[in-house]
């Protein structure tokens, strides 16, 4: 495992780009980051000019050595902290961060069972670094997500995932709004879903979790009851409902 | 350069450094939520002796309880201000208890545990929750009942608990394993190790 650095980090935003009308993808250098393994986390801090500060959790969408970190952050309407990393951070601009954080929802390639990802909305950020690190080590072991959407336009990472898709297929499903032709009907993840589009309990493969709190409640306990082990189910939760 | 304004000035006393208040009740496990059913709860006391002190449900809820109103603040940065439990003191279930260990590790249901040191859950510092807000704690906040350690980041408040085995040293439990802080003070800041 990737030990934290002791404190805090400066890092300046190197690159960005639009994910969605209501994402970004914002690329850090910090000088000393030690690395970090596919599924880790980093604390943001920001600062304002009369020192009042607010700290946030991000989960990195980069992986392995190097001093660049790439997050992806979703917008929330009336949030503190999310407006403005999406909104106002300009290149060059500097946030503090502290980690990497978490060494339990990681992946590393040295792991022999066969991975199931099942990603809910901006959930898909740390499963974006894994199937990175599952490439860039020319891994074998078997990986999938499953990526459920609200509509086809929120879907982050789209083309990357699409080119990955020899390696590590992905399955799409939409909760509100699903594109022309699609041969399936809008709505949450059921039961029946994850039987059908997640590796069964028979693969015995260890399977991750992430997304919004509810979505991950709902989907933790759809899978141990198709019969899935509890401590073969990892999962992180965003917050929210 | 963009300038971050921030939309909450807390310059509230009882928020501990780098914490934010929220309305709402944010949930950090490793796993799914394990469903308990109260007919084959227990919560177990292990010394050192090989006693082992227990309760079945019934005999829990027979203890003195009592309603505690605390601040209880997250390692993810979130903070809740006055929150009402009910629950039973762990000086209540430690009364017959002999040891001469200073640290335990707390057991839960579905295999989760966390380390603290003797000292830090007794003389009214620590219970075990079985009701929130009036009602009974439900299984995403750790039902049926769950170590409640309101000075201590909330990850020490093992949800699901199940028993206590002292140890001799302070041996890290499951997050503590993965990077959080021994001991994990919020108003010193102790969240990673
Ligand atoms: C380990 C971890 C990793 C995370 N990784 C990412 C990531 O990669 N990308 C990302 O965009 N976010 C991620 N988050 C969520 C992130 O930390 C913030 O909670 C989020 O950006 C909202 O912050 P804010 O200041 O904009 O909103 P706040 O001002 O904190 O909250 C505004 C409102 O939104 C609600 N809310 C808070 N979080 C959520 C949520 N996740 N979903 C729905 N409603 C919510 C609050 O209850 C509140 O009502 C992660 C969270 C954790 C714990």
């Amino acid at each position: 495992m990737t030990s934290p650095s002791a404190g805090w980090l400066t890092g300046s935003l190197t690159r960005a780009h639009p994910l969605t009308t209501s994402a970004r993808s914002i690329t850090f250098t910090v000088p000393s980051w030690p690395g970090n393994d596919a599924g880790q986390h980093v604390d943001v801090r920001l600062t304002s000019p009369d020192g009042y500060q607010a700290v946030r959790s991000y989960s990195i969408a980069s992986a392995g050595p190097g001093e660049m970190i790439e997050l992806a952050i979703d917008r929330l309407p009336d949030g503190e902290v999310s407006p403005f990393l999406v909104n106002d951070l300009e290149l060059g601009d500097t946030v503090e961060l502290r980690g990497p954080l978490g060494g339990w929802f990681v992946w590393r390639p040295d792991q022999p069972q066969p991975v199931q990802l099942i990603a809910g909305g901006s959930g898909v950020v740390p499963f974006i670094a894994m199937t990175r690190a599952h490439a860039s080590a020319g891994n074998s072991v078997p990986m999938q997500l499953l990526y459920s959407l609200r509509t086809p336009e929120d879907a982050f990472f789209r083309d990357e995932l699409s080119q990955l898709a020899a390696t590590v297929r992905t399955t799409w499903h939409y909760t509100s709004i699903v594109p022309p032709g699609w041969s399936r009907s809008a709505g949450r993840l059921t039961a029946k879903d994850l039987q059908r589009e997640t590796l069964p309990p028979e693969k015995t493969p260890l399977t991750y979790i992430c997304g919004s709190t509810g979505f991950v409640e709902t989907v933790s306990r759809a899978l141990t009851s198709l019969g899935h082990a509890p401590d073969a189910i990892r999962t992180e939760r965003f917050g929210g409902t | 350069m963009a300038v971050f304004g921030g939309r909450r000035r807390e310059d509230n006393p009882a928020l501990p450094p780098g914490q934010h208040l929220t309305e709402s009740f944010p949930v950090l496990s490793a796993g799914p939520t394990p469903s308990m059913d109260t007919a084959d709860w227990e919560f177990f006391i292990h010394t050192e002796t090989g006693k082992t002190h227990r309760w079945n449900w019934g005999q829990f809820l027979a203890l003195p309880s009592a309603d505690i109103t605390v601040d209880i603040h997250c390692v993810t940065s979130w903070s809740k201000l006055g929150t009402s439990w009910r629950g039973v003191s762990l000086d209540t279930l430690f009364a017959e208890v002999e040891t001469g260990f200073d640290f335990v590790m707390a057991h839960s249901y579905g295999g989760y545990t966390t380390n603290l040191p003797l000292e830090e859950i007794l003389d009214g510092k620590a219970w075990i929750a079985y009701e929130y807000e009036g009602a009974e704690l439900d299984p995403e906040h750790g039902g049926p009942a769950r170590l409640l350690v309101p000075h201590l980041y909330f990850w020490k408040s093992a949800k699901w608990v199940r028993g206590l085995t002292m140890q001799r040293e302070d041996n890290p439990g499951f997050w503590e394993e993965y990077g959080y802080n021994l001991h994990g003070d919020p108003w010193r800041e102790e969240r990673y190790s």
